[in-house]
């Protein structure tokens, strides 16, 4: 109890003073625009960590739930003229709709299976978007109301954190950790794997919506090829970089690339080329990420490692 | 009539390319389980070698396709020695991001050293095409080279994996590693070699497309490399027969939609095809189906 009243006042305290600095001007437009990318990206890594991470299934399709939420809120503004908050929630729903139809039939597969189904899935739905005119095809969607502020960013961060939070330490939280730690072990202990699968993918599709939402209107401006391959690499990378299965993991990963990201903007031609091997040493030297502890099972698992199954499961392949 | 023969034509010229792609997924993936994302960029960086050898040494075809598949299986194995050994026991995820920042490092050092802006390959074969039924139909002389080669190839690959010393020492790594290494196999040697087989054949695929098509760029090989992946697992990937059928497959199918009015789809009908196969039988056409032990 006292635990939570201190998170909501610090909370409290994090949203005024960003509120202020904005406000005030100390914050410029630059930093603001890189403090709401890295709220966006908080929100991306955390709804797909629910699905990687926690769950076990690899998704290299994320982007596509966002550019679903992206373009399901920019046609409700500026098409529609609805206020935001409508949008917003209506555009984490359609892509928890969209979710829930990828995932019913392709979380049958299993790991690079269904990473390459997804990212076919990704696909299509990029060269959908490149053609349908009425979105604005190739050129992308114009004249996007601006309604995203601090506020938006601040409060969707936090509940997104929050509610797939306490969606983990709820009972169909721990369903979705058994799944990732042993699907037939948690199919024999009664747990409904295509159910929770797609649960968990349903939710995490939903925030990647939100996210895509507050990225649409923000930017005015949004185009299909800024959710292709890449930025679903992206959001994936987020999340192995800040460590899987940790939702801090996600949160200091985000905030890390950002910053990242942001020194390398001044070397625009050898930006890419030291990111890359920026993730190349993580991946190496540190390959359970920045926060992800080696022994993560070991928090609800005492005395029994995923090592102590290898041996098992590699035969199971 | 004549218009499909003709788009299935060019769709076995373009299925080769995906096909000699395709067999280096496929065997990579079958030996050591990992998905080589950089594998595309290969296929880029033997085309730029062939144009380097064709249009800077004035060097012929046949020269410049050998020394540039020789080229891309050396680049092949260096990329497997520094960048896939030290995370060959990690995990899946982490073993994918590697090949994805292996692949971003080439795409970028290459768009540093040689530009973003697209080249022209020269002309290194004649042009000269034959026309059946009275003219409806031209096959060009590069459609026939392209496949010859191919088909050539993978004969090649066909004796060195099913004939060859080497070959059984490859079938077993990708059987149980743990058991061909205790039979005497040299696994690292082993493995070093099927990414210098797989990298040479991309690097033929990239010079075949630099003639085909004339033009090359730092970021062709990201979409040939993920629809050869597509081709890989179409067929069956670890299947080496199921890769060249993937290949074809894909080739043929991609040339008749864009003829028949669905060129701006083209990609999208290759993707939904991965996942209705992927759906229907996941281990590909040729794939068998392995029961699941606990």
């Amino acid at each position: 109890m006292k635990k939570n009243i201190i998170i909501i006042i610090s909370l409290l305290i994090a949203y005024l003073s960003g509120q202020y600095l904005i406000n005030t001007g100390i914050i410029d437009s630059y930093l603001q625009l890189n403090i709401f990318l890295i709220g966006i990206n908080i929100i991306l890594a955390v709804s797909l960590n629910l699905i990687t991470g926690f769950t076990g299934q690899f998704s290299l399709g994320h982007a596509a739930f966002m550019s679903i939420g992206a373009y399901t809120s920019a046609i409700l503004t500026a098409k529609m003229g609805l206020p935001f908050i409508v949008a917003l929630i209506a555009s984490g729903i359609v892509s928890a709709i969209a979710g829930v139809l990828i995932g019913i039939p392709t979380l049958r597969l299993k790991g690079d299976y269904l990473a390459i189904a997804t990212l076919g899935f990704g696909e299509i739905v990029r060269i959908l978007a490149l053609n349908t005119d009425y979105i604005g095809g190739a050129i992308g969607f114009n004249d996007i109301p601006q309604y995203t502020n601090w506020t938006y960013v601040f409060i969707m961060t936090v509940v997104t954190v929050l509610v797939i939070r306490y969606f983990l330490n709820s009972f169909h939280g721990r369903a979705c950790i058994a799944i990732r730690e042993d699907e037939i072990a948690a199919e024999a202990m009664g747990v409904n794997l295509t159910l929770y699968k797609v649960f968990a993918f349903a939710i995490g599709a939903f925030f990647a919506g939100i996210a895509g939402s507050l990225y649409a209107n923000y930017f005015y401006f949004i185009k299909p090829d800024s959710f292709g391959f890449m930025k679903s690499v992206d959001i994936v990378v987020t999340v192995v970089f800040g460590g899987m299965g940790s939702i801090l993991g996600s949160i200091v990963g985000a905030i890390a690339l950002s910053v990242i990201s942001l020194f390398l903007q001044n070397i625009p031609e050898l930006r890419m080329v030291i990111y890359s091997i920026i993730l190349f040493l993580v991946m190496v030297y540190r390959p359970t990420g920045l926060v992800g502890k080696k022994d993560k099972e070991g928090k609800y698992f005492k005395g029994l490692r995923k090592e102590d199954f290898q041996h098992v499961s590699a035969k199971g392949n | 009539m004549e218009q499909l023969i003709q788009q299935l034509i060019n769709g076995v010229s373009l299925g080769s390319i995906y096909a000699l792609i395709a067999l280096g997924y496929t065997m990579v993936y079958g030996i050591i389980n990992l998905i080589n994302f950089a594998h595309g960029e290969i296929y880029m960086m033997g085309a730029y070698i062939g144009f380097a050898l064709t249009t800077f040494l004035g060097l012929g075809f046949a020269p410049s396709l050998i020394l540039s598949m020789i080229g891309c299986s050396i680049l092949g194995m260096v990329i497997e020695k520094v960048a896939y050994k030290p995370i060959r026991n990690s995990s899946r995820i982490s073993a994918l991001i590697t090949a994805i920042s292996v692949s971003l490092f080439l795409q970028y050092t290459m768009m540093y050293f040689v530009s973003p802006q697209t080249r022209t390959f020269p002309e290194v074969l004649k042009r000269k095409s034959i026309s059946l039924l009275n003219g409806k139909i031209i096959i060009d002389q590069k459609n026939i080279y392209i496949v010859a080669i191919t088909v050539l190839l993978m004969l090649l690959l066909q004796y060195v994996v099913k004939k060859t010393k080497l070959g059984k020492a490859m079938r077993a790594v990708a059987q149980d590693k743990e058991a061909a290494e205790l039979m005497g196999v040299d696994v690292n040697k082993i493995i070093s070699f099927t990414f210098a087989i797989g990298s040479a054949l991309a690097g033929a695929a990239g010079v075949l497309v630099g003639i085909y098509y004339n033009t090359i760029n730092p970021l062709m090989g990201a979409t040939p490399g993920l629809k050869a992946f597509v081709a890989a697992v179409f067929g069956g990937i670890g299947i080496i027969p199921g890769a060249v059928l993937g290949g074809f497959s894909l080739g043929m199918i991609e040339t008749v939609v864009s003829a028949y009015g669905g060129s701006v789809f083209k990609d999208a009908v290759a993707f939904a095809i991965l996942i209705l196969i992927l759906l229907i039988k996941p281990n590909g056409l040729l794939g068998k189906t392995v029961k699941e032990k606990v």
